[in-house]
């Protein structure tokens, strides 16, 4: 069967030249970092090399970059670092950020701390306004996202966090989705904390980073060994931190090349979906998105009903939708934009990847044209004298 | 009162076991599940229905829409439109099947685990979308039965 995977944001598949880059650490340059013999020399020196490559990566100091599991445990260590570091107090971020920030700050509310969730607006933005208005006495982190998951927004980081260092409030940016895609460089986005993930530039899972500003300090959510400055303990994951460091190097070598092929295939998808599908919207439309995201609304039909259909011609994308992730509303990125529920539910995200091709379009917008069709069909909100509002019944 | 819902019950109650594993290219719907949600039945609305009814799922926005006619106290016909997941359509598909023919009394007992039971068992998650379709028909049955004494 014919497979076009068009879901990068959700991962990428490994990169081989990555995975050659791995290898010997997961054979024989198999030792622990801490060891001081010959082997855990070995992986010690691959550990600094790689701590090296992402900081200069990112524009940062190698002593800065604390390597975790993923963007997952980044975001909560950044979060939860600084919230258990100072106590109590006051956290603001916004309503658009990926589950691992806003889940992280809905446990904080409940251990104490309060939490602002500043609103975006119609094409999923922040303003910066609203958040040196939010800011309080005891305001001590300011959260905001590099690039949304579901949209690809950019968000205005560099002006957020200079409002935050003009307050002398520790910003934090989630930048895993951002990374490896536009410029991101902590100096010049003024950042405290940056979160970035592997998997989603076709590194391995399982591996991401941290980098905190010297002088911010955390309190560590993992204790144990004074692995990672004693910010995360556990012995090192060497064959993945080589991986990640691989991957984000070459992410930022073929910046270039990656968006000139991928921009026009995601912009192919949408003029040729407005074209040939009525009431179809394009959210974000208006904003600057990165390259390879494209979330779009279906009205009168359901997104996991899309993505089955979908996944039947061997097409992979995805949602934010209740039913597809078990969620009991539909996307709140979308709804936070103001998009009508009934349209975030019919809403599905497409995120290319550098080894899609123009013909791999052509052959999604075909299927989705049938699907829609036919969903459609079998609608009871498609045509009839029922409003598009969200019902209750 | 006569179980008049026993003899289909048997004809549809295959015994087997709901199939949530993988199975080719679908995460977790099983082939017929898939077939109704493909290749839906008696979608459309009827013209001059003798009943009709619009239900929705509050829990996750779903809605159907059914229209039913009936002679001599038998459905002889019956048409959905759904929007929703896939369990949504098919449930709403197994249901048009299960009711037709049936007479309005053995319509009004078809419960939402004929219908999983029918399509060979659905997800645990998706078992609430099989009541829309059920509500849907008894809403239609009810509306039936308003315009008869109207």
């Amino acid at each position: 069967m014919r497979r076009v995977y068009l879901d990068h944001n959700a991962t990428t598949p490994l990169d081989t030249r990555v995975l050659e880059a791995m290898k010997p650490y997961l054979t024989e340059a198999f030792g622990n970092a801490s060891s001081p013999h010959h082997y855990g020399r070995l992986a010690k020196q691959a550990l600094e090399e790689s701590r090296e490559t992402v900081a200069k990566a990112i524009g940062a100091k190698p002593e800065e970059i604390i390597f975790t599991s993923g963007g997952t445990e980044a975001d909560n260590l950044a979060l939860r670092g600084i919230a258990y570091r100072k106590g109590k107090g006051h956290i603001i971020t916004s309503s658009i950020e990926h589950h691992a920030v806003m889940r992280t700050c809905n446990v904080l509310e409940k251990d104490g701390f309060t939490v602002t969730y500043l609103p975006v607006d119609s094409q999923g933005r922040v303003d910066p306004d609203e958040v040196k208005k939010s800011i309080r006495k005891d305001t001590i982190i300011i959260s905001l996202m590099g690039a949304n998951n579901e949209t690809g927004v950019i968000e205005p980081v560099a002006e957020v966090a200079r409002i935050a260092r003009e307050y002398s409030i520790p910003f934090h940016c989630d930048a895993a989705q951002a990374v490896g895609k536009i410029v991101v460089d902590v100096r010049e986005l003024c950042t405290d904390l940056l979160s970035l993930s592997s998997h989603k530039i076709y590194g391995p899972k399982g591996i991401g980073a941290l980098f905190v500003e010297n002088g911010i300090e955390l309190s560590p959510i993992l204790t144990g060994g004074h692995h990672e400055r004693g910010l995360r303990a556990g012995t090192e994951n060497i064959a993945a931190i080589v991986g990640l460091s691989y991957a984000l190097k070459t992410a930022i070598e073929e910046m270039d090349s990656y968006r000139t092929k991928v921009s026009p295939l995601r912009d192919r998808l949408e003029s040729e979906l407005l074209d040939r599908i009525d009431q179809v919207e394009i959210h974000s439309a208006k904003a600057k998105r990165l390259p390879h995201t494209s979330c779009i609304g279906f009205a009168s039909v359901e997104a996991e009903s899309i993505l089955l259909h979908l996944d039947l011609e061997g097409i992979a994308a995805s949602s934010g939708s209740a039913c597809t992730t078990g969620e009991p509303e539909p996307s709140h990125v979308l709804l936070a934009m103001g998009v009508s529920p009934e349209l975030a539910q019919g809403s599905i995200r497409i995120s290319f990847g550098r080894e899609n091709t123009e013909e791999e379009v052509d052959y999604t917008v075909n299927v989705l044209e049938k699907t829609i069709r036919e969903l459609r069909r079998v609608s009871s909100r498609w045509n009839t004298s029922q409003s598009f509002e969200w019902t209750s019944e | 009162m006569v179980m008049a819902g026993e003899s289909w019950k048997d004809l549809y109650k295959k015994p087997q076991e709901p199939n949530t594993r993988p199975r080719g290219p679908i995460l977790f719907y099983n082939d017929l599940v898939i077939e109704h949600f493909t290749n839906p039945r008696n979608v459309g609305e009827l013209e001059n229905p003798d009943g009709e009814a619009v239900v929705g799922d509050p829990s996750c926005g779903d809605q159907m829409k059914v229209s039913i006619k009936v002679d001599s106290n038998r459905i002889v016909d019956i048409r959905f439109k759904s929007y929703g997941c896939p369990g949504a359509i098919a449930t709403s598909s197994m249901m048009t099947e299960l009711a037709k023919g049936k007479t309005t009394d053995e319509a009004l007992m078809i419960t939402d685990d004929d219908v999983i039971i029918s399509l060979g068992g659905i997800p645990e998650r998706k078992k609430h979308c099989s009541l829309m379709g059920v509500i849907g028909l008894q809403e239609a049955i009810k509306d039936y039965h308003k315009r008869l004494s109207a």
